[in-house]
């Protein structure tokens, strides 16, 4: 066991974990995130993805032991006061999700490419997003909804 | 049935999801993310070979591993773990293995569970599996399905054959159309005959959430949370396999993240789960990986077409006869055996064919079952028909969009019987073509292909059209019936008023990603003309909506939705009666509208809320009216629905390399009236990919020796956003006449029709190679040999975009000899 603390969503959090254990299962079991999940073994398919001190990572992809001492964000801890993010704001907007078991990831991902590339082109969302599979939306919308986050015109 | 002509405040509208708030804010209830107290959690030993005999299990390991509670082998709970249901057996005669939960002595395919691990962690379970030693001797496994049909290698040496059933359609004998022998001898006279085999490869339902099941046996009742399509379904089939009464049994199915078919099992794990927390007396938990999911959840298509159409010199389509064998894997699944059966009636699809024959031999290998599959059926039809069609076109050198519009059934000839027997209720291909080519730009982009094949450009340009309709809304009972599918095809509805003037909807159409707490509250806020906001829809939980047939073959809108329909009338119904007293008016004076009642020429009225209150106090309600505001509607459709559209797909292929990419996809379809614009072009746009994924990506691939080797989203290349294109997407509107909505569904449309758009513009790109077929899925690798064996294209291939899929052997134009890695 080894002792850990982290910023998760602006809380701080303490645990003994076992040095093998992963973010992801520290988020949703020890700390109670359930929000962030799990559609993978191999790190391809990105339902995992937060932010690790705002840059974002496939949290399946990282132990928890590596994330002492950092700051955590999921994508419950986006919303403030109530307010959506407006990444948030706008998958709902253009109806970026079905299922909404990519969702997370897609939004936390797609905060990041926004934040490298504030405006980018539909190209470039696509392959910034190249690592987050969604089975449900084929996409359209979520290239719609990040198209809208970032202020451009989108097409129907 | 008349179509609702009234004018709708809610209903056409785009209307944002009620159910995306708690989804973009991680305040999902997805099942695993549940925890009881005591929680025991559970691990699978799953057979690493295809066939093999069990010798001998040892688990003293694993039992004596810390934090482990039980190990459990086939054996330990033989009696009580019952056989698996098979809900469909098409034929009398059919041969169904017995399907225990846990293999008992033998394993039937890679993947399936033979030991089962609990302990009061999950990582505790998983690490005592890995100590559970199992003796296997391997047995000769039965993988390809061609020689699996010829009894080659036996998957259940004690049944003596893999055949399981065979089961025949031919319009001469049904009495709705002639004999296709006769036409096909005709036509090899003074005609024409298309000639071609098909493969359907096996495919992966890939939802997102990992199957999850919790069981918590604590309580008077025993309740499971299942990441399932089908929680009503599930509840019946678990207390009668399992022998406990179903009113103790209660299934919620939480928000489930996706389902494509792939959920609509009952399966192993489940029962398995249901019968560790019976016996251990507390809550089990078991959550799949996403390798346990590709290996040992359903699969879908997995069929050899073998196909011949006749026809006139002029085009004209004489008969179509069908010839399939279905891979049905190990076990026949809860439906597995019935998909190509729903496909049988749709391979005639828009066209007025006067003879049609169909046969299907379903065939037991050792590996996966299959189950439905986004479409289920129907996309294999009409892969086949709209390639053939296509085939037929280029015989006669002329446009593939001439030869459908020669065939197909002219708006006015509606309603239509179809030669397979069924009656179209409502259809106008013509409106969803012109619509489609216009949006397309079809014959600006047959100008570019004609000047890129006269230039020679390496990048060579192929327009493929889908023309497609479809049955969906499964199913009219007495239907299910006549082809022996074991339980109906109603749905149920309850419409409650609440004192608040709130509404509380019921529905038994669980929903898993379509949004119908959306849809259906548009439905009911119209019909008692409350606001959107008021209407608040439960499902998924058989002890809050008990009655129900649950979500799949695109028949939540349409059975579901008109079920709704007929319970809040009759809460209208029910309301005007209390409103004439209450008004001292005569009924027959009264007018209901934006969910009021008004006395007819004054300005006397009120509210439904008020009346849903005034029925809560019952201080003042006529006399023999009882109290309370609500009401119930099962709803049995009298026919299935029939949508129908047009896609057109523009594709450009790299001679050089083989790689194909996007260049434009168009799709008009007619769904009849729209409830939900949005949400039906996010269905149209999903469905659309997965259809894509058969043509151009997807495929389950075992080895010869029986192992899954696409087992991880490594190797089953389900697209990414960086492989896939936006869409232009419209659609016509042709109200369905067989119900009050005159909608249709939509929830397989996308997926149905874009496959064989995709592969005829494939083989149209590259088709003056002289190459007329390109095998699924179309890979760089694929379509690079074709047009190199062809002579036409480049040189070798560049490892980056012709990177093998997995597979090393090629399928190229010839169609009945190719080799496809275990699977020929
Ligand atoms: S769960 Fe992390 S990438 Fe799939
Ligand atoms: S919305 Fe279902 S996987 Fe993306």
């Amino acid at each position: 066991m080894t002792k850990i603390q982290m910023t998760v969503d602006g809380a701080t959090v303490s645990d003994d974990v076992e040095p093998r254990m992963l973010l992801v299962h520290y988020l949703r079991e020890k700390v109670g995130k359930t929000g962030t999940v799990i559609g993978c073994d191999t790190s391809n398919c990105g339902a995992c993805t937060v932010h690790l001190d705002g840059r974002s990572v496939k949290s399946c992809n990282v132990l928890a032991v590596q994330a002492d001492g950092h700051e955590v964000t999921t994508v419950e801890g986006l919303a403030k006061d109530g307010e959506l993010h407006p990444m948030q704001a706008a998958f709902h907007e253009c109806h970026a999700l079905q299922c909404g078991f990519c969702t997370p990831g897609m939004i936390m991902q797609s905060i990041d490419l926004l934040n490298d590339n504030p405006k980018p082109s539909e190209d470039e969302i696509r392959l910034g997003l190249e690592g987050n599979l969604c089975r449900c939306t084929g996409y359209h919308n979520i290239v719609r909804a990040v198209q809208t986050a970032s202020g451009q015109e989108v097409g129907s | 049935m008349t179509v609702t002509e009234q004018p709708a405040a809610e209903i056409g509208k785009d209307r944002r999801r009620k159910e995306d708030q708690r989804l973009i804010t991680g305040r999902t209830r997805w099942t695993d993310n549940l925890t009881l107290p005591g929680m025991l959690h559970m691990s699978m030993v799953r057979s690493p070979f295809a066939h093999a005999r069990i010798t001998s299990i040892d688990t003293t390991e694993a039992k004596a591993a810390p934090n482990v509670v039980a190990v459990i082998t086939g054996k330990d709970i033989a009696e009580e773990q019952g056989s698996l249901p098979n809900a469909w057996p098409i034929t009398p005669d059919q041969v169904t293995p017995a399907h225990p939960p846990v293999a008992i002595d033998r394993a039937t395919f890679a993947g399936e569970i033979v030991a089962v691990v609990v302990a009061r962690s999950a990582a505790a379970a998983r690490d005592a599996a890995e100590l559970v030693d199992v003796d296997y001797e391997e047995l000769p496994a039965a993988l390809d399905l061609k020689e699996s049909a010829e009894d080659t290698v036996l998957a259940h040496p004690d049944l003596g054959t893999n055949k399981s059933a065979l089961w025949v359609f031919d319009s001469a004998d049904a009495g709705t159309g002639g004999n296709v022998e006769e036409a096909i001898a005709k036509a090899r006279q003074d005609g024409i005959v298309i000639e071609r085999e098909y493969r359907q490869q096996r495919l992966i339902p890939a939802f997102m959430e990992p199957r999850s099941v919790v069981v918590d046996p604590t309580g008077e009742q025993i309740t499971m949370w299942s990441a399932t399509q089908v929680p009503h379904i599930l509840r019946f089939l678990l207390a009668a396999v399992l022998g406990v009464s179903e009113s103790k049994v209660r299934v919620i199915a939480p928000d489930v993240g996706g389902g494509f078919g792939g959920k609509l099992q009952t399966t192993p794990e489940e029962f398995i789960a249901m019968v560790m927390a019976r016996r251990l007396g507390k809550p089990v938990k078991f959550t799949e990986t996403r390798s346990e999911s590709m290996m040992a959840a359903h699969h879908g298509r997995d069929q050899w077409q073998r196909l011949t159409l006749s026809a006139e010199k002029d085009g004209t389509v004489t008969g179509f006869k069908v010839d399939l064998l279905a891979d049905l894997g190990s076990h026949v699944a809860l439906i597995g055996g019935g998909v190509p059966v729903l496909g049988a009636f749709m391979y005639n699809a828009i066209y007025k064919f006067p003879s049609y024959r169909f046969q299907v031999q379903t065939v037991l290998t050792n590996k996966a079952w299959t189950d439905a599959y986004r479409g289920a059926g129907r996309p294999e039809a009409t892969f086949a028909i709209e390639r053939m069609m296509t085939e037929l076109a280029v015989e006669l050198g002329v446009d593939p969009l001439e030869i459908r519009e020669k065939n197909w059934i002219k708006h006015e000839e509606f309603p239509f019987t179809s030669v397979a027997g069924l009656e179209y209720d409502s259809g106008n291909y013509e409106a969803a073509t012109a619509l489609a080519k216009e949006h397309f730009g079809y014959d600006e982009l047959r100008a570019e292909q004609a000047r890129r094949r006269e230039a020679k450009d390496p990048v060579q340009l192929g327009i493929g059209v889908s023309t497609f309709t479809e049955m969906c809304g499964l199913a009219p009972s007495r239907v299910l019936g006549s082809l022996d599918y074991g339980a109906g095809g109603w749905e149920h509805a309850s419409v409650r008023m609440l004192p608040t003037g709130k509404v509380e909807v019921l529905t038994g159409a669980s929903a898993h990603g379509q949004g119908h707490e959306t849809a259906f509250s548009q439905i009911v806020a119209d019909r008692l003309g409350v606001p959107f906001e008021d209407v608040e829809v439960l499902h998924g939980d058989t002890q809050v909506t008990p009655k129900g047939l649950d979500t799949y073959g695109s028949r939540s809108l349409v059975v579901g939705g008109e079920a709704l329909v007929r319970a809040a009338d009759k809460v209208v119904e029910k309301a005007k009666p209390i409103a004439a007293h209450l008004l001292e008016a005569s009924a027959d004076d009264l007018d209901f509208a934006g969910g009021r009642f008004t006395v007819r020429g004054t300005d006397q009225g009120m509210g439904i809320g008020e009346i849903a209150l005034a029925t809560f106090a019952a201080h003042n309600l006529p006399d023999g009216v009882e109290p309370s505001l609500d009401s119930d509607a099962t709803f049995d459709p009298v026919n299935f629905n029939y949508p129908h559209g047009t896609h057109l797909c523009a594709v450009e292929i790299d001679t050089e390399t083989g790689a194909v990419k996007m260049r434009k996809y168009t799709c008009v379809d007619d769904i009849g009236n729209v409830i939900n614009p949005l949400i039906v072009a996010g269905q149209v746009h999903g469905g659309l990919v997965q259809g894509i994924a058969q043509a151009l990506w997807e495929e389950a691939v075992y080895d010869e020796s029986g192992t899954l080797v696409s087992a991880s989203f490594v190797d089953y290349l389900v697209p990414t956003a960086a492989d896939t294109i936006s869409f232009d997407v419209d659609h016509t509107t042709t109200p369905a006449t067989t119900n009050t909505l005159g909608t249709k569904g939509v929830g397989e449309a996308g997926t149905i029709a874009s496959t064989p758009a995709v592969v005829n513009a494939v083989v149209d790109a590259i088709r003056h190679f002289g190459i007329n077929d390109i095998q699924m899925p179309c890979t760089p690798e694929r379509v690079w040999r074709a047009i190199h064996d062809s002579g036409g294209g480049g040189g070798e291939p560049t490892t980056e975009a012709a990177a093998p899929h997995f597979d090393p052997a090629s399928g190229n134009q010839g169609t009945a000899d190719r080799t496809d890695g275990a699977d020929s």
